[in-house]
């Protein structure tokens, strides 16, 4: 299949099973992207949701732009990012037409307690699948506690976060290389 | 002209709102107040649609309010506004980044954010954790902290049922979707 098309149909599928807010396409993509198209590893992935953290932007958008690029160029990583918002301006644009009170439908209401419970899961799922990748020794398993404290007792902002840890990691890998030298 | 602005005012919004989807919200706000296109009642009925859709939330709420303002183009100008920002800054990172992937500054940067990006994707786990299933009350009394879990019950069952069935070896392997297309099922036979 022309890659364009696959890029823009594999996102668009993304984009159709994302219930949540991009945080919850990532079990999503860890099977499109990653799994079944082998076009990024869950590293690479981790790498896209921390630049996405600290650049502007939609992250489940900046994600899809990061891919496609990867696989086809500038024009690939537009198409991406078109694919992963097209389910949402075609559902969005009916519901806003013609259900003006969709949120507020009873069966829509307890669908979505359920998907909510799910996604729990599914999230937790996907951070144990990260973790694997991106916790490799001590120094980056007190960095992923530390994040998850910090941002969730503390409400310390992501963009902060993400600034430290870069620089921490600097830090931590060129002290360690100096002292393997010596 | 009015299509002009739209794409000009969610331009704005993608541009400055940095951290996901939740954070276009002020932004929103702020629009409505300014060009009165919509209230803040408008806006919470907008909300709560992208969050019971499928796709990004910031994506969802853009093609709401581009439609309610400016119909079928509307909506499109809206979310290609709100998307250009994030297009253009990623691919010009993207392409520093090609350049100098196997920069050992670049991989000593990513070793420190790798870490951190998990643990921020687990805390935003956890906050729909404490939306969906879990309410967490601190409270202290003389020398004494009080936790008080209020926990929705069914929806812990429904969870745990999640959790056990992706790890069966036969399962493990279908699409995630499956897993919310039957939770929201149970949801709607149990009344969630």
């Amino acid at each position: 299949m022309n890659i364009y098309l696959d890029l823009f149909l594999t996102f668009a599928r993304t984009g159709a099973c994302t219930f949540g807010g991009g945080y919850a396409m990532l079990p999503i993509l860890q099977r499109e992207v990653v799994n079944k198209r082998h076009w990024s590893t869950d590293e690479e992935l981790a790498d896209y949701y921390a630049i996405g953290q600290c650049t502007p932007g939609v992250i489940a958008v900046n994600t899809a732009t990061f891919v496609g690029m990867k696989q086809a160029g500038t024009l690939g990583g537009v198409i991406a990012t078109l694919g992963v918002v097209f389910p949402s301006v075609l559902i969005i644009t009916v519901i806003a037409a013609f259900l003006r009170n969709f949120a507020h439908i009873p069966a829509v209401a307890h669908a979505f307690g359920g998907i909510r419970a799910c996604v729990c899961v599914l999230i937790l799922n996907a951070v144990l699948k990260l973790r694997k990748s991106s916790v490799i020794d001590p120094p980056t398993a007190v960095i992923c506690v530390a994040t998850f404290l910090l941002s969730t007792l503390f409400k310390v902002s992501p963009a902060l976060i993400v600034v430290a840890a870069g620089v921490l990691g600097f830090l931590l890998r060129r002290n360690g290389k100096e002292a393997g030298k010596k | 002209m009015m299509y002009l602005r739209l794409f000009f005012e969610f331009f704005r919004a993608g541009l400055f709102a940095v951290g996901g989807g939740l954070a276009t919200i002020p932004f929103l706000t702020d629009i409505g107040q300014r060009t009165g296109w919509f209230t803040s009642a408008d806006l919470t009925n907008m909300i709560a649609v992208s969050e019971s859709t499928p796709g990004p939330m910031g994506v969802n709420m853009a093609t709401y309010v581009g439609y309610t303002v400016g119909g079928v183009p509307g909506s499109v100008i809206a979310t290609l506004g709100l998307i250009a920002p994030s297009i253009l800054i990623i691919l010009a990172v993207g392409a520093f980044l090609n350049k100098f992937r196997n920069n050992p500054t670049v991989e000593a940067v990513f070793y420190g954010l790798r870490p951190a990006s998990t643990g921020l994707i687990a805390a935003a786990g956890w906050g729909v954790v404490c939306i969906a299933l879990i309410t967490p009350q601190w409270s202290v009394s003389g020398r004494n902290l009080l936790v008080n879990l209020d926990a929705n019950w069914m929806g812990l069952l429904l969870a745990l049922a999640v959790l056990i069935c992706t790890r069966l070896p036969k399962l493990k392997d279908l699409h995630p979707v499956v897993w919310i297309a039957l939770s929201a099922v149970v949801g709607i036979a149990l009344g969630l």
